[in-house]
């Protein structure tokens, strides 16, 4: 049993391990071995989501396993209970794992330590969201076969990105090179010492890159003004259709969902020959499987 | 009162009065009566400590307390806090107002000090609100919070975020010589920020506090103090850019003074480790460099005082979410051990730890104490410096167990404390008298 709390500390040959194990899972794969039969899995989510909470159902049924689905509305968490008071009643109940979403960061790793099932992290705070990073991992690895030597762009809003942390960490342990785009507020301090590189510029790094990872600009975090407006931010790091004539031959284009659309990416490139956000989708179930094998094995 | 009390053979660091040796301290009526380098005769009655391989010091003044009475009982009351400080080796504590009632008015100061009365442990020294509530809108009462006992005025835990009312406040004082005690938090920077702005929180993915969230409110206040001529002391400074700011007003004869917690001078925000609450404070813990330069301030004078910021919280104030986790730490029982890595390290002579800790304190505030000249008060700290011991926060005095100095190996230990020539702590035993 062990957790996946986010993808910071994993060696290059645990992350591909769990990547080897989620092709199998791939539909047309070998069947799924209903490794989980028997046992309950549960969903933790204290905010709002649509794909990682469907990924992660799907992944559990799949392998076997029973959901319990929890969500804090018409919960005890209205009546002031605390955070692990629920951990604990949830794992109570004898779920193999919790997969647990929080709008704060380290939240998962607040309840790992007074839990004896998994914790799984589908995303905390403005921390890690280690399971998207895997599947972004999955999706570039199914095209290129590799990731060494690549280059990915990540850009936007960074200051918030889970999604952003998780692939920094994940895609330079697979070998790839990572440049993160965005305007400085929403540039968190120290992205260097974590491996990026930095740069504000994204006109110049664009034909630079294998892969454009975009970004949500995450709006509802924004009490303040992080930007003078989303048009101006749109025109200067939003994927339109003009930048996107000079991406490289053959680069993809990301999104981690849900999109903005028209804000950090123009809708004819999302739904364009390069993007690959719906196999994003699709490969989240094969590899939250994988994810769910080995923590509870 | 107590009876006469010979210190035998002890080493004797009063910084104050330029002593550093192995000398006999006499006590008599709860003041010191002699200090000699020649073994003194044992008078009849007299107790006897024989402190050979000891340090025998001016009692520890801590000038940043929360007792958490009048309000929050259950974390500190003044009793608990007063035991908490004498096993610290701390003979007199500075109360802070952010209480529950706030200490805004002579009555919660009578109530502090009538507490501390019945304690009978160490000397509690209360500490006013600058503004009513700590609201941060109107002056208190200060004339009357002096009057009933007060040596300072303070809404620490708030900054005065008007510029306007911090002036008055600076210029009022005046009247009183007492200080104003700020906390510095320029609280527009540092909204929604949970630890120190840097690469750490980066990588934690929490909002970040940046530095200038405190060097801002530094600069503006010096800027106060110089149009006033008031007293400015500024509590917990926590980053280079302060230090600079104060060792340069202090360099052009602004009366400002500054305190430094044990906490800042030994962790950096590395401590956070994944999501510890132990290691949340305000203001946060820093980066390596500004410990680096507290560090090199406590050295050059440029801090007066180590002052713990004593701040007793419960199990579920901790057990949360990082961001949901209430600020602060307890300090008074592992301030001498935190001091004494330094010393060990070589990175602080004796001397200077224990002026930090009695002279410095007692200077900044006007405070009795502080050394050991004949006819000063008998508050005396007997510590051994070579004893190893381990921070076992189960046993702590403080109602409270909230440190990140849980099972951290310590050199130097408090072994005895001494009030008014009263023997409060020893044998690791708080010694009631009520």
């Amino acid at each position: 049993m062990r957790h996946l709390l986010g993808i910071e500390g994993w060696r290059r040959d645990e992350l591909e391990a769990v990547l080897d194990r989620a092709r199998a899972h791939l539909p047309g794969g070998p069947d799924a071995t209903h490794t989980l039969r028997g046992k309950v899995v549960a969903n933790l989510f204290f905010e709002d989501s649509t794909r990682t909470r469907t990924s992660f159902h799907m992944a559990a049924r799949g392998l076997g396993a029973g959901v319990l689905n929890w969500s804090p509305s018409g919960s005890s968490t209205s009546k002031g209970e605390t955070l692990l008071d629920t951990a604990r009643n949830i794992e109570a109940t004898g779920p193999v794992a919790i997969v647990m979403r929080h709008r704060s960061s380290g939240a998962p790793h607040l309840v790992a330590k007074h839990v004896r099932c998994a914790v799984i992290n589908a995303g905390d705070g403005t921390h890690e969201h280690p399971s998207q990073a895997l599947l972004d991992a999955f999706t570039l690895r199914q095209r290129w076969g590799g990731l060494d030597g690549r280059t990915v762009l990540i850009v936007g809003d960074i200051l918030h990105s889970r999604v952003a942390r998780s692939n920094l960490w994940c895609l330079k342990a697979l070998g790839a090179r990572v440049v993160v785009c965005g305007p400085p507020t929403l540039m968190p301090p120290g992205l260097e010492a974590l491996g990026a590189e930095v740069t504000h510029n994204l006109d110049a790094a664009l034909p630079q890159a294998d892969a454009v990872m975009c970004l949500r600009l995450q709006l509802e975090r924004m009490g303040e003004a992080f930007l003078p407006s989303t048009k101006e931010y749109s025109r200067l790091f939003g994927l339109t259709a003009a930048r996107e004539e000079r991406m490289k031959a053959g680069a993809l284009v990301m999104h981690p969902g849900p999109i903005n659309r028209g804000l950090e990416l123009a809708p004819s490139v999302a739904d364009g020959e390069r993007s690959v956000i719906l196999e994003q989708v699709s490969n989240g179930v094969a590899v939250r499987r994988a994810i769910l094998e080995v923590c509870t094995s | 009162m107590s009876a006469t009390v010979l210190f035998r053979r002890g080493r004797v660091i009063d910084p104050r009065n330029g002593v550093d040796g192995v000398r006999d301290v006499l006590v008599q009526d709860g003041k010191v009566a002699q200090v000699s380098d020649a073994p003194l005769a044992v008078p009849a009655g007299a107790e006897v400590v024989e402190a050979d391989g000891k340090w025998v010091l001016p009692g520890f003044i801590d000038l940043h307390v929360h007792l958490r009475e009048p309000g929050e009982e259950g974390k500190e009351t003044v009793l608990t806090g007063c035991r908490a400080a004498v096993a610290g080796g701390f003979t007199a504590v500075v109360a802070m107002p952010n209480t529950k009632v706030v200490n805004d008015s002579g009555l919660v100061t009578e109530l502090v000090l009538s507490r501390a009365r019945a304690a009978n442990l160490c000397h509690v020294y209360p500490a006013g609100a600058i503004t009513k509530g700590l609201k941060g809108e109107e002056l208190a009462e200060t004339g009357e919070l002096i009057s009933s006992g007060c040596v300072a005025i303070t809404d620490d835990g708030k900054p005065v975020m008007n510029a306007a009312l911090m002036r008055r406040a600076l210029q009022y004082a005046t009247l009183f010589g007492v200080p104003v005690m700020v906390h510095e938090e320029d609280l527009t920077l540092s909204a929604g920020g949970a630890m120190h702005e840097g690469p750490t929180s980066t990588r934690l993915g929490l909002r970040g506090i940046p530095a200038s969230a405190e060097v801002a409110m530094v600069a503006r206040d010096l800027v106060l103090l110089e149009e006033t001529k008031g007293r400015l002391h500024i509590a917990h400074v926590s980053c280079e850019g302060s230090v600079r700011l104060i060792r340069e007003a202090k360099r052009r004869g602004l009366f400002v003074t500054a305190e430094v917690t044990p906490h800042h001078l030994i962790l950096d925000d590395r401590a956070v480790g994944d999501y510890d609450t132990h290691a949340k404070m305000a203001p946060p813990l820093r980066a390596d460099r500004d410990v680096e330069a507290l560090r090199e301030a406590i050295v050059d004078g440029t801090i007066d005082a180590i002052a713990t910021d004593h701040a007793p919280h419960g199990v579920l104030d901790k057990q949360v979410e990082f961001e949901k986790g209430i600020n602060g730490i307890v300090g008074l029982e592992t301030a001498l051990g935190l001091t004494m890595e330094l010393v060990h390290a070589g990175r602080l002579d004796a001397k200077r730890a224990v002026e930090l800790l009695s002279h410095g304190p007692a200077k900044a505030f006007g405070l009795p104490g502080g050394h050991l000249a004949p006819g000063a008060p008998a508050d005396i700290t007997v510590v051994d410096p070579s004893e190893e011991w381990t921070v076992d926060a189960h046993r702590f005095y403080s109602r409270s167990r909230n440190t990140p100095f849980h099972g951290r190996k310590q050199k130097g230990r408090v072994v005895q404390t001494w009030v008014s020539g009263r023997k409060v702590y020893a044998d690791g035993q708080v010694k009631e008298s009520r």
